[in-house]
């Protein structure tokens, strides 16, 4: 067995877990699957092509940083693409998601992310059209690192930025106090609220926050493959299975948990065919569900 | 001693619109004192100070702190308000450590000022400073009772205001329970609770009333209500067991 799939197996996962912290961030402080996520994903990416274009048509052609197969304009359009994904985020909870909360249904909550979901991707490929886009065309050379395993610079970079959020959003949970608000939250809202926390706050940032990551794993979609409309669409089961497998509510676990189904994937279209690769998700999640329904490092619902 | 602190006046409150729960009923908490609400079964008495604290919808009337209009504040605003609420049941969050479960609440403090108020809370209650960095969940039911009074507390509010505090806890636990709540209403503050078990709770309480029907029927001296005919009547329908010195304390204070 080539060890190639580490590599592609992490990447994978990086992408996976990094949606996956938004939904499982949702999940346990809205209480409800939110089925557009990955349709974030996907308008982050593409508001975050239309800033490097926009800086483009300012500046003209920026070299790109070192062996890298972008620069700095990238960098500055992420930035403006997680701003742009976290307030849309916000926006579609004020229009729509806050108000069916309101009436305390949450299955109609989740069906209202399903037609969200369908009409924001239909409404990426009326103005972007279903062609691929790319960052770049530049052809990266993967140098061989020992062990039969090869990886890009781009690789390289987007793994070690994938820790560093990771491990900043880690921080902002256990060390801050909006990180310890969203800990009550998701843990009582009714107690949260009687020691002071402003809910509809807390609510605002988890969005922000998913909001921002959906979009960074879009652009890592987007310079490592490609950016389709559906690229979200398509990343929606193995965050979802991500996120359960890790427990919900636990943003290590959904990260560890995105690591998992991204290697197991990786491993399988090794050992048994590309073609299985997108089953893998769907038989991790189901497996957990029917063996340990609370995940890796969830906790049983009172 | 006798300046009100917090002033409720005919309120009238309920889950739902034109069903009242509690019928206008009003008390008052002077500084410095523990009063205790007592009454049967269905009396109100939760829901009253639930509506005293902003989670239950309040048709009518007022609750004044410091002679402040905090009626139907929004419960998240009832702490900065300078109102500290303890509910009855599932009141820590039980996967926070004893000091997360403390920090969380200090939003309305200075940031600077969250370590000497915590470190604070750890000096009245020694016991919780043992176990701070153990998952909430995972203390005792006496404990979890201290954490839950020490996370009102750590804000130094006017007035603490508690949900039957001996609810679930073992007779052990309830008589440590009560004896902590002494101790802080010696420390200085100021302590309204709604209680079930009542030969407690008039133990440690200077004053009391009895809510029936969301009503507040009967006031008075804490020490001597126990053996207030009219209390034995109001709460239990009958008169007391043993007969004892009645002492009319009716319409005092």
């Amino acid at each position: 067995m080539n060890l190639q799939f580490i590599v592609d197996g992490l990447l994978t996962g990086s992408m996976v877990g990094l949606g996956a912290i938004g939904v499982t961030l949702t999940y346990s402080i809205l209480r409800f699957s939110n089925f557009a996520h990955g349709d974030f994903m996907a308008w982050g990416t593409y508001a975050t092509l239309t800033a490097v274009s926009a800086i483009g048509a300012m500046f003209g052609k920026i070299a790109p940083i070192g062996p890298l197969s972008f620069g700095w304009p990238l960098i500055v359009a992420v930035v403006i693409g997680m701003a742009f994904t976290g307030l849309m985020a916000l926006l579609l909870d004020k229009i729509l998601f806050a108000r069916l909360r309101a009436k305390g249904q949450t299955i109609i909550v989740v069906m209202a992310s399903f037609g969200a979901s369908m009409a924001l991707r239909s409404l990426l490929e009326f103005i972007f059209t279903s062609r691929p886009a790319y960052f770049s065309r530049s052809i990266q050379i993967a140098m061989p690192v020992g062990y039969g395993i090869r990886i890009t610079p781009d690789q390289i970079v987007l793994l070690l930025m994938t820790a560093l959020l990771v491990l900043c959003v880690h921080l902002l949970m256990t060390r801050t106090q909006i990180g310890r608000s969203m800990q009550a939250v998701s843990q009582n809202p009714a107690l949260a609220r009687v020691v002071g926390i402003d809910v509809a706050k807390v609510v605002r940032v988890t969005w922000l926050i998913g909001g921002a990551l959906a979009c960074v794993a879009g652009v890592m979609i987007g310079i490592l493959v490609q950016i389709r409309p559906l690229m979200g669409f398509d990343m929606m089961l193995p965050m979802f299975a991500a996120a359960i497998l890790g427990g919900i509510g636990s943003v290590p676990g959904a990260v560890l948990g995105g690591l998992i189904i991204g290697l197991a994937e990786a491993g399988a279209v090794q050992l048994i065919g590309a073609e299985w690769r997108a089953a893998v998700s769907f038989v991790i999640l189901m497996a957990v569900l029917l063996v340990r329904p609370i995940g890796l490092f969830g906790v049983r619902e009172r | 001693m006798s300046e009100p602190v917090l002033l409720v006046r005919d309120l009238v409150a309920g889950y739902e619109p034109g069903v009242p729960i509690v019928r206008g009923a009003s008390i008052t908490v002077n500084r410095g004192e523990i009063v205790v609400v007592l009454g049967p079964n269905g009396a109100g008495k939760s829901s009253f100070i639930k509506a005293v604290a902003g989670l239950v919808p309040v048709t009518s009337g007022s609750v004044l702190l410091d002679g402040k209009d905090i009626t139907a504040a929004p419960a998240h605003k009832m702490v900065r308000l300078g109102l500290a609420f303890v509910p009855q049941t599932e009141n820590i969050f039980p996967q926070m450590s004893v000091d997360d479960n403390l920090k969380v609440a200090c939003g309305i403090l200075k940031p600077g000022d969250v370590p000497a108020r915590i470190e604070a809370m750890y000096t009245t209650f020694p016991d919780l400073a043992r176990h701070r960095k153990i998952a909430a969940g995972n203390l005792s039911g006496g404990q979890r009772q201290m954490l839950a009074v020490a996370r009102a507390l750590v804000v130094d509010p006017k007035v603490l205001v508690l949900d039957e505090p001996s609810a679930g806890l073992s007779p052990k636990f309830v008589s440590m329970v009560f004896q902590m709540l002494a101790d802080i209403r010696n420390s200085g503050v100021t302590i309204l609770l709604v209680e079930q078990n009542a030969r407690a709770a008039l133990a440690i309480g200077d004053r009391a009333y009895v809510l029936v029907e969301g009503k507040d029927r009967h006031e008075g001296i804490a020490s001597e209500l126990w053996n207030d005919p009219v209390v034995a009547e109001l709460y239990l329908g009958q008169r007391p067991a043993q007969p004892s010195r009645s002492t009319d304390t009716g319409g005092a204070a």
